[in-house]
């Protein structure tokens, strides 16, 4: 599982027909210290996320289908639930702005 | 799934059975503020897009999926097309 | 899936049980505007590519979905020969009549 940041919403009239009625959004994903990590994936939502929450989502397609209980869907990205906060062990031997851990809210 | 926007067509008549009749396109992926990210790919469609717009498509295994014959090597496909992304704080 | 040019073959005589049998193409991927990366892929060949052929390969576990290539240890294999791509409109690669090699 992926740490993210919902950055938007997707809307789309003409998708596959497994995605009718599913909720799309804009997800960054971040490393723990939320740097984003690569380019913004979409992902479906079961926790009715919004823009500028952070979620843990899953990107890998079994599991993606297995959540969805959608045999054969066509889906990877899926957000799986919020994060309250990160705490990471803070190494007292780096210094700078990687060892300052925001707070998610 | 990623954000992408069609740019190109690709025909190649030689290829695998499954994917006979399927349309391939140049997509080259977005970031989040609309600028192209990284190198463009090739992708099945399964949505009737063309040129110019702005879809979401998938890619790994699951790019098999949605197309007529699931059993291909399909590694990137087209599943939707986009009408707006919203970008913002609520 | 990616576009790529078929730059030579790989030859093994003591490999794996499951790959007996599958040709080998060394791949190296170009991009959209007909330019070489510095990039390669071996990959398993089911539509008969040969070197010097443009073609359009695909990687990781959908690449077990062919007849050749089922259950077998693969993440690579060339999928088409390409005749033509376009972008923008504009006819970037002809099999016919592109004969220059991509720089």
């Amino acid at each position: 599982m992926k740490i993210g940041t919902v950055i938007g919403t997707v809307v789309a009239t003409l998708k596959h027909e497994g995605f009718v009625g599913r909720k799309l959004l804009l997800v960054l994903p971040e490393d723990p210290y939320g740097k984003k990590t690569e380019s913004p994936v979409i992902a479906v939502d079961t926790v009715c996320a919004g823009t500028g929450d952070k979620i843990l989502f899953i990107d890998e397609g079994n599991s993606a289908r297995q959540v969805l209980d959608w045999t054969d869907g066509c889906v990877r990205a899926v957000i799986v639930g919020f994060i309250d906060s990160v705490d990471l062990y803070k190494n007292p031997k780096s210094q700078g702005s990687k060892s300052q851990i925001p707070n998610p809210k | 799934m990623k954000v992408g926007r069609v740019i190109g067509t690709v025909v190649a008549s030689k290829k695998v059975e499954s994917l006979t009749g399927v349309k391939l396109l140049l997509v080259q992926p977005l970031d989040e503020e609309g600028k192209p990210s990284g190198e463009p790919v090739v992708a099945c469609d399964s949505q009737q897009s063309g040129p110019g717009e702005t879809v979401f498509y998938i890619g790994g295994r699951e790019a098999s999926l949605p197309l007529p014959e699931p059993f291909n090597p399909a590694d990137a496909t087209i599943t939707g097309i986009i009408d707006t992304i919203a970008i913002g704080v609520k | 899936m990616q576009l790529g040019m078929v730059v030579g073959t790989v030859v093994s005589t003591r490999k794996s049980e499951n790959l007996q049998g599958l040709k080998l193409l060394i791949v190296q991927q170009l991009t959209h505007t007909y330019k070489p990366l510095a990039n390669y892929v071996i990959a398993v060949d089911v539509v008969q590519a040969g070197t010097g052929d443009v073609v359009l390969y695909s990687e990781g576990s959908s690449c077990r979905q062919t007849a050749p290539t089922d259950k077998r240890p693969v993440d690579g294999v060339v999928m088409a020969v390409v005749d033509t791509w376009e972008v923008g409109g504009k006819e970037i690669y002809n099999k016919s009549k592109t004969d220059s090699a991509p720089l």
